[in-house]
């Protein structure tokens, strides 16, 4: 390994200060007794206890949640489905117009990604009645659409990197093809099936601009609520709502790693 | 897989219709609509607009000087985060890749940890620096660099600073993926054989890294267009980027042939580097297998 120059080592230094110093900022501010970011009142932890006391992102809060495990569940399930097509299934007519329509979401836009899937529900409620009341369902389809093209992705990746030979070898000892994907592949890429479902819930519990398309009135995802609270401004007890986030995140992110570390250096 | 029965063959056909069918009605058919609503007229019904077929909102959309204007702040705006996340982008990706295995890993981790915060309250944290009694404002002013808080708050370079921020870390990945890959006994021959620090970098690693780049630059740019959130949030009521501008004209004017147009006018824009985009993806993957 050489020694890395000083040119690169002050970048580095400076991007990292530059990703992190606005989170380090909220943390700190969210323990500012002062309603006021300008001054500094002392140490408190009050607006953690009026975030718990706050009704609305509670409720918010756990709409986010069933959204979030509902799609990442639908999408899990379609983009391994997608996944397998793309790798397993080798050419058929339209192939290419299904991976166009899979990897799509992921470039486009989220303002005509939004705008686009309301239009159809209105449409199709003025054709057959359905969705009756946006919310709920459609924001969940919504999701589910822009997740299952990360997680065809993970899976794609996944199914091209690994030995075809073993799935060979339960056909040659003649397993249906149906008991090879449930006995063998899916197991095999269950890792990247977890990871695309985690993927997908934090896609979803983070989107605010479509949900706020496809979404009906009363029915209020965490990301409207903040933001219908911070267009006017700083407020603490998103401070602490934050700090929450990026304590969770953080910790979920940095015991994963410490397992992943464990696994590699001891293999 | 010749030797399939029948029951397997409908298995099969259910694997790819499933998706195929989930992907044409909550994608494709909605771009159709929009398309389709995009050449309509607003008319004062439920819902507004009308059955005929005209071009008069791209007519509109093309004449109007403000939209204009917008769509080239977009651009313009995109294309300055973009370089300026190349610049501060290939330097760390760099450091990344050339450090040890234990460190690099670390590094990384510290990059895709952002991504996984939510982004409204990532692009919310910056208003606590930058507005007027803001964190940047105050240590200026305790420094004695200014003495009046500078209005940073609602400004494009508010935007400009929130978009970098925001889209570094899409930067730094692809580069890191292709600079990791990289042989570095290229640079060390080419600087054995007595080329200069900066012919090897120009000579070696930029060409070998340039797919990363692309992709790099590309998955800044394009959601960098048409974002909503940062100038919403950061920029201020003038300072308009072209996915507020459709919002709001769907939303406040409830004009939705124009938004759809709107919409349309953004793809148009977007369409080359989108398609470029998808081509250098799978180009990566054919010289990755």
């Amino acid at each position: 390994m050489r020694r890395q120059s000083r040119l690169i080592l002050t970048v580095l230094a400076f991007g990292y200060a530059f990703l992190y110093i606005p989170l380090v900022s909220v943390v700190v501010y969210s323990f500012n007794d002062s309603r006021l970011a300008a001054v500094w009142g002392g140490f408190s932890t009050r607006w953690y206890g009026e975030l718990l006391k706050n009704e609305q992102i509670l409720d918010a809060t756990f709409l986010s949640l069933q959204i979030a495990a509902t799609s990442a569940t639908f999408a899990t399930i379609l983009g391994t489905m997608a996944g397998l097509v793309l790798v397993r299934f080798g050419r058929f007519r339209g192939k290419t117009l299904f991976s166009g329509m899979l990897t799509s979401p992921l470039v486009m836009p989220e303002v005509i990604t939004g705008l686009s899937l309301l239009l159809l529900f209105v449409t199709l409620q003025q054709l057959v009645g359905w969705p009756g009341q946006r919310g709920f369902s459609t924001i969940t389809i919504a999701h589910t659409t822009f997740s299952m093209a990360y997680v065809a992705v993970i899976v794609r990746s996944r199914l091209a990197a690994m030995d075809q030979s073993l799935e060979d070898a339960a056909m040659d000892l003649g397993c249906r093809p149906t008991r090879v994907l449930f006995d063998v592949t899916l197991p095999l890429i269950a890792p990247a099936m977890i990871a695309g479902w985690l993927l997908s819930f934090t896609l979803s519990l983070d989107d605010l601009v479509i949900a706020s398309f496809v979404s009906g009135p009363g029915s209020n995802t965490l990301p409207m609520v903040i933001f219908s609270k911070v267009k006017l401004g700083v407020t603490p007890d998103i401070n602490a709502l934050a700090s929450i986030f990026i304590l969770i995140v953080s910790t979920g992110l940095v015991i994963s790693w410490l397992l992943l570390r464990r696994r590699t250096t001891a293999s | 897989m010749e030797l399939l029965g029948r029951r397997d063959l409908w298995w099969r056909r259910l694997i790819v219709a499933i998706p195929y069918l989930w992907l044409f009605v909550f994608f494709a058919l909605p771009f159709l609509i929009i398309l389709k609503i995009s050449l309509a007229d607003p008319i004062m019904a439920r819902p507004p607009f009308s059955e005929t077929v005209s071009a008069d909102n791209f007519i509109f959309l093309l004449n109007d000087k403000l939209y204009a204007i917008t769509y080239l702040r977009s651009i313009v705006l995109a294309a300055a985060a973009t370089v300026l996340c190349l610049l501060l982008g290939f330097p760390m990706a760099y450091g990344i890749a050339r450090s040890t295995p234990a460190v690099r890993s670390f590094l990384l981790l510290l990059i895709v940890l952002p991504f996984w915060i939510s982004f409204l309250l990532r692009v919310y944290a910056w208003m606590g620096l930058l507005n007027n009694y803001g964190v940047v404002n105050n240590l200026l002013i305790w420094l004695g660099v200014i003495d009046q808080p500078l209005q940073i708050m609602y400004t494009d370079f508010a935007i400009f600073l929130g978009l970098t921020y925001s889209y570094l870390p899409f930067m730094i990945l692809p580069l890191y993926a292709t600079l990791e890959r990289m042989d570095l006994d290229l640079v060390d021959a080419a600087l054995d054989l007595g080329a200069s620090r900066t012919a090897a970098f120009w000579d070696i690693t930029w060409p070998l890294a340039r797919p990363g780049v692309v992709a790099g630059c590309l998955l800044v740019f394009i959601p960098a267009m048409g974002e909503y959130v940062i100038p919403y949030l950061l920029g201020g009521p003038e300072a308009m980027m072209i996915g507020r501008v459709l919002f709001d004209e769907f939303y406040f004017n409830r004009d939705w042939p124009l938004a759809s147009a709107v919409a349309i006018m953004l793809l148009v824009i977007l369409v080359v580097p989108i398609v470029f985009l998808q081509r250098n993806q799978a180009r990566e993957a054919e010289s990755a297998a």
